[in-house]
């Protein structure tokens, strides 16, 4: 850039000379080191985590995947049931998760009054400060006994005939769904607050067309702001499938930790991450460790894919110069 | 549908109340002077407290912080002062990545790269684990902060003859320093959790914690496995570590709070 009197100085810090100075030299290279350890450690991840799953990747081939046999006897093993558990908790999570989050957003960013944001904002995040082993023990000793005695009873004895609610119940109450609901739970933050985030990027003109056209408060928002946002929304959802698929800690102690698929959501399940969690520190025998490193890795590149995608979604709404107070 | 958003909110809002009135039932009445003091005893036997676990997990925060905070606050100081824009926004993306990756991932890996070449599970490689955590976090956040600070800052430095890196350090970080504490909190306040990437590294253990190559005791991890132990002792101490941790968590983000009102009154 030039500047109009003087057009020989640099207007930013990017037009400065390279440096020539050896304390500047040096400075730079090793802020750019710890940079490039961003990639390091990134590259370093995938290594270890490929060359411990070798083994496992040699024996079984693409037919692990498929397979939903876990048997550390005669070393069969299949990541099938796995998949299935953290897809459908985290389908489960996202139904509960996005409706809140997106109504709570709309309900911070258009309807609360002012002396109430910022406080309601503070607790949502107080929400996401939560560790997740402490979620994990509410959810063991309050949620999942409540959710037996007072919902599940109750769907398994009227509605058995669908076999989303069908089975025997365990009589603790872990199951698929309460790691679901405790998975809903620890994603509300942050999609309220990205939800929150991409509903104020909504221009103001946007409201005021729709105003000036006559519609009322909801058709305001719902034609105005949603619509407009809703590329926004989606990667606030995709990012909290990312956030939802890794949940390790609070899955492990309420999922009922079965290697086993069952079409009720009301029977216990194993997920992914809880799987390694449970099994990585006493996997005996070579194979059911580098099987696990095996499911490491399919947990790793499937987060990496969804939050990529996501960041790519939300990026795609925020333009400069269009946030809303 | 004004009712529905309030209806909503009302429900993002209710887990919290009822988590935290839980902590406070259940773990209020076992926090005693035991508990502050002693370690762990024998499974079944009362009276055990989970002393080594609180200052386990003070230990392990403190090398998080000496390892993962350098790295990250470098990273981020050359993201926002040299660079060009293109090489910025991959290494920005891929911190944004790394952010979002499994805790337990961290974990596995330390495991590979030191509990197996050591030996044995370690302090250390627990605290590697968590510094891997924190390093993308820091990171973004020093950018952001970095940033902020007027160009005019810079500008006045070069116009005085001073070194780039000395600007830097002595004009533009200083200026950022709260923002930066504020990141490095933030990030504290996150690894103090997290009970994954501790599982197969530090392990976890029933007694003090003597030098870096020995397992340690951690809160996240004794109230996993005092929460999932048949004995009735050890779940109550599980809801009071709970309290504990809850409480060590807020107050690292309450200061941040603090630390950053105070820096818009000024």
């Amino acid at each position: 850039m030039i500047t109009a009197s003087n057009p020989s100085l640099p207007a930013t810090a990017a037009d400065l000379p390279e440096p020539k100075r050896w304390g500047d030299r040096l400075f730079k290279t090793i802020t750019f080191l710890s940079a490039a350890m961003v990639g390091v450690g990134f590259l370093l991840v995938a290594y270890v985590l490929i060359q411990g799953a070798w083994p496992a990747i040699k024996l079984y081939g693409w037919s692990f995947l498929s397979n939903t046999h876990w048997n550390p006897v005669t070393d069969n093993y299949g990541a099938l049931p796995f998949i299935v558990g953290t897809l459908v908790t985290s389908l489960i999570a996202l139904l509960i998760a996005v409706p809140l989050s997106v109504g709570t957003a709309i309900f911070l960013t258009d309807l609360a009054p002012l002396w109430m944001r910022q406080p309601l904002t503070s607790v949502i995040e107080m929400l996401a400060a939560v560790p997740s082993v402490i979620w994990g023990l509410w959810g063991l000793f309050v949620l999942m006994p409540w959710l037996h005695d007072v919902p599940y009873t109750w769907l398994n004895k009227h509605f058995s005939f669908i076999p989303l609610f069908a089975g025997p119940i365990e009589g603790s109450g872990a199951c698929i769904l309460t790691a679901g609901i405790i998975v809903a739970i620890m994603i509300l933050p942050i999609v309220t607050s990205v939800s929150r985030e991409i509903l104020r990027s909504v221009p103001d003109l946007q409201r005021e067309a729709a105003y000036g056209l006559g519609a009322t408060r909801w058709e305001v928002t719902r034609i105005a702001v949603l619509s407009y946002a809703r590329r926004g929304l989606m990667g606030a959802a995709v990012l909290g499938l990312g956030r939802a698929l890794g949940e390790t800690m609070a899955v492990t102690m309420v999922v009922g930790n079965s290697p086993k698929i069952h079409a009720s959501l009301l029977q216990p399940g194993w997920t992914l991450a809880s799987v390694i969690a449970n099994q990585f520190g006493e996997a005996s025998g070579e194979i059911q460790r580098s099987v696990l490193y095996e499911i490491g890795l399919v947990l790793v590149g499937v987060t990496i894919l969804v939050n990529i995608g996501a960041l790519i979604l939300i990026k795609s709404i925020e333009t400069p110069g269009s946030r809303r107070t | 549908m004004s009712v529905l958003a309030v209806f909503c909110a009302l429900l993002v809002v209710l887990p919290l109340i009822l988590v935290f009135f839980y902590l406070l039932k259940m773990g209020f009445s076992s926090l005693n002077l035991n508990f502050f003091t002693k370690v762990p005893t024998a499974a079944g036997e009362n009276g055990g407290g989970m002393a080594n676990a609180i200052v386990g997990t003070l230990e392990l925060m403190g090398l998080a912080l000496i390892m993962g905070v350098p790295l990250g606050l470098l990273g981020g100081i050359f993201l926002s002062e040299h660079g060009s824009e293109r090489t910025n926004g991959w290494i920005r993306f891929g911190a944004d990545v790394l952010n979002g990756v499994p805790s337990i991932v961290w974990g596995m890996a330390c495991y590979t790269l030191v509990v197996v070449p050591m030996g044995g599970y370690s302090a250390f490689a627990g605290g590697l684990a968590l510094s891997f955590i924190m390093v993308p976090l820091v990171l973004r956040t020093t950018e952001e902060v970095l940033v902020l600070v007027p160009h005019a800052y810079r500008e006045a430095g070069l116009a005085l003859g001073i070194p780039h890196w000395k600007i830097t350090v002595n004009i533009v970080l200083r200026t950022a320093f709260k923002g930066i504490v504020t990141g490095v909190l933030l990030g504290l306040g996150r690894v103090a959790g997290e009970t994954a990437p501790i599982l197969f590294t530090a392990l976890g253990s029933t007694s003090w914690n003597h030098s870096l190559k020995e397992p340690i005791a951690a809160l996240p991890i004794q109230i996993y496995y005092y929460a999932i132990s048949p004995f009735e002792d050890q779940n109550r101490q599980a809801w009071a570590g709970a309290l504990v941790l809850i409480v060590i968590v807020f107050l690292l983000s309450t200061s941040v709070r603090m630390i950053s009102n105070r820096r818009k009154r000024a």
